[in-house]
């Protein structure tokens, strides 16, 4: 049975697990074996554990630039468990976890954070772009991405991630539209974590759903409930499957919540949402809802937990070590090198003077 | 040889590199059926086929993000925005995007671009069609900006640009598209970017100039020469971004006297950057200040002014004969 728009109402949420971990739609079950969820479940509990360490790291200065995932982790680590390795990954800023698990070593992760060159410098084995700032700017690359794809005659799948605030940018129409014309294998995967900084979706739009502006652009779409890492998993999976077929691009609406502030850099979430709407959606904790299904099924121990955690701990120790050994090597001239393929005469020359410690 | 206009000459330069390299595409809006409002890509789809010469929707800002996303695959775009004035529909695309590609992977990615576009006064265009805005990508770190002035340069700096391995603006000055031929080789040939060519030598003052005005400041040193004898050395930049300084400088330290003409506004651009150039490095040769002839600080004029707006010949010859008289 399909669960995209060509069969269903767009406005109802695919959902598998309901809030106790119980399965209200078995017909739509994945595919997955025993040890694939338990796997999820691990990268949940490793991302939950990264996330609290990252928050300590930040306020201890340690750490730069972070936006917090906690709540998300059903929405980015499922969607991208549905994912191949050869597929290409265009994360925005808060997609941090779905980059490593794609491959991007953690330690670069933090340089990336700490805004150090090295972080940028994805793997040649990892297919994906850094992360965007620029809200949707990514959703009309993503276009360009598939369609290199689609010309290239390979059989991978495109996907860009992005929030409920960049729905309202130009970027994202236009990138669905271009995807659409062009029938290029990329999947629009929308975080809606009700928020853009402060502004409730309400205030983002008048649109019932974010879902429904793929109608626009003639393309498929699905609502997914994004606490729901099975669901989340079965839609993206399905996405991909109909992209790599070669039957178009899909957009699929997570729908999800962020626990934390939109960044470290001072966003007071109390300003503009209340305690009883966090309280909520804690409710509606992907981990809770993911661990008491494991734990039903026999597939999830505390034991099994407690490792996780610890294999968290010991993994960020180490990636932190190695981003600190990294920290001073970084100069002026490096950034100086990375402009252009062959630097200008003025750029030899402010090289120069900067290595002579004469930069003016 | 043959005899082409700058237009053909561009359209030769695509024709070129589409055949050579698998990997190079051109589209943008109106670019593949209809060949392009100027006709720069005419006949290229016929040619190439879709999958390499294709219309896209009409959106910059997606045209802009389609490139960037295309180079990631490894392709070599040649994107046109049809009118520059639209640009800025792509302006994050091109500053933020494509220009940073390289330096925020650390050489992983790189984005070997080119965005073709009509630019420039004297053409009664209606609003936001005419604009000289190669200023603003010039203060962009990451790009080259590239204004060929002639047939022969546009076809060996637009092949250059397709094969730079750095996103590159490419803009033809409208006026100059069909004004007048030139002997433009058949086969492939390329004009180095970033340097600079003396198109009519002097010893008495130099003009440092690009685009269009190469032909009014050629007009102005004529009349100069003939009103009062005075050599003029007249510089065409042919990329404003890189500036090739050097060239500059070594006619400025043989004349002593520098008038920079550009089409643009006064403020904050190329001649700016020229007269700022020329003074860090050549100050104690100069004669006399270096004079710019610009257009006023306004919007772009309304197509029934546009005339007076823009630099003259008599504006020129006023800037050099107030520099020999300093």
């Amino acid at each position: 049975m399909g669960v995209l728009l060509d069969e269903r109402t767009p406005y109802e949420p695919v959902r598998i697990l309901a809030e106790d971990g119980t399965v209200v739609n078995p017909e739509l079950m994945p595919d997955l074996s025993d040890e694939q969820m338990r796997e999820l479940m691990r990268r949940m509990v490793f991302t939950r554990v990264w996330d609290q360490r990252a928050i300590a790291l930040n306020r201890q200065g340690r750490l730069g630039f972070y936006a917090p995932v906690a709540g998300q982790e059903a929405s980015m680590l499922a969607s991208h468990y549905a994912l191949s390795k050869d597929d290409f990954l265009l994360p925005s800023y808060r997609d941090i976890p779905q980059l490593v698990f794609h491959g991007l070593p953690l330690y670069q992760a933090f340089l990336y954070s700490r805004g150090h060159i090295h972080g940028g410098q994805i793997p040649e084995d990892v297919s994906a772009l850094m992360p965007q700032i620029i809200i949707a700017a990514h959703c009309t690359q993503l276009a360009g991405v598939a369609l290199g794809i689609k010309l290239r005659g390979e059989h991978r799948v495109a996907i860009a991630y992005f929030g409920d605030g960049a729905t309202s940018q130009g970027d994202f129409y236009e990138g669905m539209n271009f995807a659409g014309v062009f029938k290029v294998p990329a999947i629009f995967f929308s975080q809606n974590n009700r928020y853009a900084i402060s502004v409730p979706v309400s205030k983002q739009t008048a649109a019932k759903t974010l879902v429904q502006k793929s109608v626009a652009a003639g393309i498929s779409g699905v609502q997914v409930d994004g606490m729901d890492p099975l669901a989340v998993y079965r839609v993206t999976k399905e996405a991909a499957d109909r992209a790599r077929a070669g039957d178009g691009p899909v957009m699929i609406e997570s729908l999800t919540y962020r626990y934390g502030p939109h960044t470290m850099a001072g966003d007071d979430p109390t300003r503009y949402r209340t305690n009883e709407e966090l309280g909520e959606w804690e409710r509606q904790d992907p981990l809770i809802r993911f661990r008491a299904f494991l734990q039903g099924k026999g597939l999830w121990s505390e034991k099994e937990e407690e490792a996780a955690i610890e294999e968290a701990k010991q993994t960020i120790a180490d990636a932190l070590k190695k981003a600190d050994e990294y920290m001073s090597k970084q100069t002026v001239g490096d950034l100086i090198d990375a402009m252009y393929a062959e630097l200008p005469p003025e750029l030899k020359e402010q090289k120069a003077l900067f290595a002579a410690g004469e930069g003016r | 040889m043959a005899q082409m206009t700058m237009i053909q000459a561009i359209t030769d330069a695509m024709r070129l590199e589409l055949a050579r390299d698998p990997k190079v595409l051109v589209f943008g809006e109106d670019v593949g059926v209809n060949g392009g409002v100027f006709r720069a890509t005419a006949g290229l789809q016929e040619q190439f086929g879709e999958q390499r010469v294709f219309d896209t929707p009409l959106a910059e800002s997606g045209i802009g993000g389609l490139a960037v996303g295309l180079a990631v695959q490894g392709f070599r775009p040649v994107a046109e925005i049809q009118f520059f004035g639209f640009v800025f529909e792509a302006f994050d695309a091109v500053a933020s995007q494509a220009a940073r590609l390289r330096y925020r992977s650390g050489g992983r990615y790189h984005a070997p671009i080119v965005f073709r576009s009509p630019f420039g006064g004297g053409v009664k265009t209606p609003e936001l069609h005419a604009d000289s805005l190669e200023g603003l990508f010039a203060q962009t770190p990451g790009l080259k900006v590239v204004i060929p002035s002639n047939p022969y340069d546009a076809k060996g700096l637009l092949i250059s640009a397709i094969r730079d391995d750095d996103p590159v603006i490419f803009l033809e000055h409208m006026k100059l598209y069909r004004s007048f031929r030139q002997e433009v080789p058949e086969g492939d040939y390329t004009v180095p970017l970033g340097k600079a060519a003396v198109v009519r030598p002097g010893k008495d003052v130099t003009v440092i100039t690009y685009g269009a005005m190469v032909q009014t400041s050629l007009k102005a040193a004529d009349k100069v020469a003939e009103s009062r004898g005075a050599q003029v050395e007249v510089i065409d930049l042919r990329t404003v971004s890189p500036i090739d300084i050097e060239t500059v400088v070594e006619s400025v330290k043989k004349t002593n006297r520098a008038v920079v003409v550009q089409e643009a506004q006064r403020k904050a651009g190329v001649a700016a950057e020229v007269a700022a150039q020329i003074n860090e490095r050549a100050i104690l040769h100069l004669e006399a200040p270096v004079i710019r002839v610009t257009s006023p600080d306004t919007v772009y004029p309304f197509a029934a002014i546009e005339d007076q707006w823009l630099p003259t010949v008599g504006r020129v010859v006023k800037a050099i004969e107030d520099v020999l008289d300093f």
